[in-house]
């Protein structure tokens, strides 16, 4: 078809339009033109359709629904015998994506850095082992990335941004009704939202933070599953990770079935960790496994102590330098050496996991060192203000004399010379 | 029972007096700025630029820890020999971060995160790529400055 | 006695009699207005300070952009009463100001400019200008945001001045903005420049109250004088102890702060201040309306300040009954109208400062 039969088709469509509702405007699909007229929904797809990457990237409505988006009357557009297809039934929908999202050489022409591998993995997942056999509950391509209007998962609106993920998973995993009849729970989305990670993400903004998708999997979702928690873990927490899998627990956790890291920290709630989480305190974790008097009770007790004394430095330091520095003393040296000192206590917290109490005395040590100079600066500076002070008023005495001393040899000269004898 | 001296007359003790009040006075002022001239312990530390290093203090894939104000910074020299400076402080939780020359790369000792040396995130857990300062010869001295 | 041993070998070589003779025989009129005869030597005290203490921080200062800041920031923190030693710079410089000003009010209002001390008046105002001179150019040396700012808009006002103003706008600043360049040569004026002016117009100032002596106040019948040397003299000595206490304690319990550094290319920040003794003016220019008469208003404010000035360097020969030896109720009431505007002005710009 050339242009200038493409424009007598585009005058064709707007004159039969017109013929029916004046106030059609020119465009070259009738499917949109059509259901513009009756489609005014925020979240219809026609509404939508301008802001879906396909749409923008020259796809039509035709290309998933099939018709013929050139026909200017109704019936021989949606004609079934042409191909139209309708609205397809909710199982089919992944297999339709695939048509072209599991086409390597198609999707190369479009988006060469997009993978193609969504469907073969959607068909590992719980969502896709469970569509198969004909469960129209589970998500399907649109239940995530929406029918019309999809968005690039960079678009700040697509429900698959970072940001947003928490949220669309929720859409089905926090329905009670739903999740009811899969006997799973709907409390994970809330969990999450109160987590550290949650916290970042969602409240920070920060989408350096794992999301569900970040241990989960995106189109193959499942449970990680006790012996992967580790490395799910570990794609952040690499050090920690490697720590642990040093320590005595590695073996004892093997042996007894259990997760690694979630054991302690356990998953879609995980708090930031506090160091009432380690010794033998009421809070403490490690009271669940190790009996008071056994050699475990009291490492975790002494691995406390040696945080605690850190700590307690730190906050002396912190206190006598804030001192100090309100009496306007220059604290530059002092506040280094204390930001030196925390390094070492965050650094001492990671080694809490390589659970032996001498691994940590060394980065502990240096952190109670630096913090103990940075206490004796801080009392330097206290003692040289008031050093100060001391020196301005025995000054200030001196003066004092010299002005009384003045004043007496003024009023000797001055006085009468009877009173002089 | 008197002092068989010469009594000194009340002028002439007023006038001792005040002579050695003047003396203390010039003493008083005279220690402070004694104290000031003693050329003091250490160095000159700025904010908004210090000097890290000498030219040639560091080998190639190698770097160091200067002082930058109140905080770290790390100076790298890369291992195709070009100077590059980042805060030291990493951005997870304020740990000083050091150079990993084996693999080339900045790394934290608290999480094991590592940066680039672009100073972007590779791995691990830190949110966001470390601040970069300017880098810049003056003579000897390898003098890094907050970017403007 | 060592110190008669030195007068004599002194008295043997050089005619120190004449000397002697005059510091004895000079004398001071003593009445109940002799409290404003201190300020002038107390004036002197303070510019003795600024001398010692500025020819100390010389020893650590570095004149540069890049490091004038960092220097400060090292004498404070870094060399011993190093803090001690730029508070009290900082805080003698305005005291001396101030007290320039006190003496300044009292030698007009006690009319002692009538002749023949029309030179010394005329050398004292000039001496003044020169210690806000010394102001302005030291303002900028810590290199810090405020100061930046305040000698931005500082230049900027001289540049308003019709036909030599933009041409002493880049001869201050050194360029067309102030940058680098404008702290080397504030450095050059406040260390070099101005001191030599001030030691010479001082000098000149001193001497020639030394020639001849105190004014007597018009309104003073009584001759009662005591002498110089050593009555006045102890009497200096006593104001001079206590103007040290009061420079030591502020500088001690107020110390001079720093601030941040200068970044030229950073954005202007609130409250841009000169210091307290220009407020006055800079208040005057704010409310001045744009346009008077199809002339810019800057211009008039300027112009009138300078007009001030002048008026007041010229005041022994306005003031016609002074000359003659009577007092003119319409020149007390001038004086009295130009320092409650001065009073009031800052006042006011002291007030909006704190309440924008």
């Amino acid at each position: 078809m050339n242009a200038q039969q493409r424009g007598i088709t585009r005058i064709g469509a707007v004159l039969s339009m017109a013929v029916m509702l004046p106030s059609v405007a020119v465009a070259a699909d009738s499917c949109v033109e059509c259901h513009k007229q009756w489609e005014s929904g925020s979240s219809d797809p026609t509404q939508v359709i301008d802001q879906d990457v396909h749409f923008q990237r020259g796809l039509s409505c035709a290309d998933c629904h099939g018709g013929d988006p050139k026909a200017t009357e109704a019936e021989a557009a949606m004609d079934k015998a042409q191909g139209f297809l309708g609205r397809p039934a909710r199982q089919d929908i992944p297999q339709l994506c695939a048509r072209c999202h599991a086409e390597p050489t198609y999707m190369r022409k479009y988006n060469p850095n997009l993978p193609t591998d969504q469907y073969a993995k959607y068909l590992t997942s719980q969502h896709g082992k469970r569509n198969s056999q004909g469960d129209s509950d589970v998500a399907v391509c649109t239940s995530c990335h929406q029918a019309h209007g999809i968005r690039s998962k960079k678009d700040p609106f697509s429900p698959v941004y970072a940001a947003n993920i928490p949220g669309t998973c929720a859409e089905c995993h926090s329905n009670a009704a739903l999740m009811d009849r899969h006997g799973l729970p709907v409390n994970q989305h809330w969990d999450y939202a109160q987590s550290v990670h949650g916290q970042a993400l969602l409240v920070r903004g920060d989408r350096g933070a794992p999301h569900c998708a970040s241990c989960h999997g995106s189109h193959e979702a499942s449970k990680p599953g006790t012996i992967a928690i580790g490395n799910v873990c570990a794609q952040c927490h690499g050090l920690t990770r490697d720590l642990f899998a040093k320590s005595p627990h590695k073996a004892a956790h093997d042996a007894l079935g259990l997760p690694e890291c979630e054991v302690c920290h356990g998953n879609h709630l995980i708090k930031k960790p506090t160091d009432d989480m380690l010794g033998t305190g009421s809070g403490a974790v490690c009271i669940s496994c190790h009996e008071p008097g056994s050699k475990g009770y009291q490492s975790a007790q002494q691995m406390r102590e040696t945080i605690e004394q850190l700590k307690a430095q730190i906050l002396n330091g912190e206190a006598v330098v804030k001192q100090a520095a309100e009496l306007g003393m220059d604290m530059g040296d002092a506040e280094y050496a204390l930001h030196d000192a925390n390094t070492k206590l965050t650094q001492t917290r990671t080694y809490v996991h390589a659970f032996s109490p001498e691994a940590m005395q060394a980065p502990a040590q240096e952190g109670l060192h630096g913090a103990q100079q940075a206490e004796q600066e801080g009392k330097n500076a206290i003692h040289e203000f008031q050093f100060r002070r001391q020196g301005l008023w025995l000054t200030l005495l001196i003066l004092i004399l010299l002005v009384g001393g003045l004043l007496l040899v003024i009023r000797e000269m001055e006085s009468p010379p009877k009173s002089r004898r | 029972m008197m002092c068989p001296r010469e009594p000194i007359s009340r002028r002439q003790f007023l006038w001792g007096a005040l002579k050695a009040g003047v003396l203390a006075f010039c003493g008083a002022a005279l220690y402070p700025i004694l104290r000031y001239l003693t050329p003091p312990r250490g160095s000159e530390a700025s904010v908004s630029s210090t000097v890290a290093g000498k030219v040639g203090e560091l080998a190639a894939n190698s770097a160091k820890i200067f002082r930058f104000g109140n905080r770290p910074g790390l100076l790298v020299n890369t291992p195709d020999g070009q100077l590059k400076a980042f805060s030291a402080v990493c951005t997870h939780l304020n740990c000083t971060v050091q150079y990993g020359a084996e693999n080339s790369v900045i790394w934290c000792a608290c999480h094991n995160g590592k940066f680039d040396l672009n100073g972007q995130v590779i791995s691990g857990p830190p949110p966001r790529p470390l601040e970069a300062y300017q880098v810049n010869i003056r003579g000897e001295d390898i003098v890094v400055s907050k970017a403007s | 006695m060592s110190s008669k041993r030195l007068r004599d070998f002194l008295c043997a070589r050089y005619e120190l009699g004449a000397l002697k003779a005059m510091v004895s025989h000079k004398t001071v009129p003593h009445h109940r207005h002799s409290f404003w005869y201190y300020w002038g030597g107390v004036t002197l005290l303070l510019i003795g300070i600024q001398i010692a203490s500025g020819v100390l921080l010389l020893l650590y200062y570095r004149p540069s952009a890049q490091e004038a800041f960092a220097s400060v920031r090292f004498i404070m923190t870094k060399v011993q009463f190093g803090w001690l030693v730029r508070s009290v710079h900082a805080w003698a410089a305005n005291l001396a100001i101030f007290s320039a000003m006190v003496h300044l009010a009292s030698v007009f209002f006690l009319k002692a400019y009538r002749p023949p001390r029309e030179l010394t008046w005329v050398t004292g105002v000039c001496l003044l200008f020169l210690l806000m001179g010394f102001g302005f150019t030291g303002y900028l040396l810590p290199w810090n945001t405020l100061a930046f700012f305040a000698t931005k808009v500082g230049t900027e006002i001289a540049g308003i001045v019709p036909g030599v103003g933009p041409v002493m706008q880049v001869f201050l600043r050194g360029g067309s903005d102030v940058g680098d360049v404008t702290l080397t040569r504030f450095f050059w004026l406040h260390i070099m420049i101005l001191p030599l002016g001030l030691m010479g117009l001082m000098g000149l100032h001193v001497l020639m109250v030394q020639l001849q002596g105190m004014s007597q106040p018009l309104s003073v019948r009584e001759e009662r004088t005591i002498p110089f040397f050593p009555n006045f003299f102890l009497r200096d000595l006593v104001a001079w102890a206590m103007v040290l206490g009061v420079v030591l304690s502020v500088s001690v319990y107020w110390p001079a702060t720093l601030g941040e550094q200068a970044d030229p290319f950073g954005p202007t920040p609130a409250g841009i201040e000169p210091e307290w003794y220009f407020l006055w003016m800079f208040q005057t220019l704010k409310l001045f309306p744009g346009h008077i008469l199809g002339i810019e208003g800057e211009l008039i404010a300027v112009g009138l300040t300078g007009v001030a000035g002048l008026a007041l360097m010229l005041v022994p020969w306005w003031d016609r009954p002074a000359r003659e030896g009577k007092s003119h109720w319409l020149v007390t009431v001038a004086g009295i109208i130009g320092l409650a505007y001065v009073i009031g002005m800052t006042g006011y710009a002291v007030w909006i400062g704190r309440h924008p």
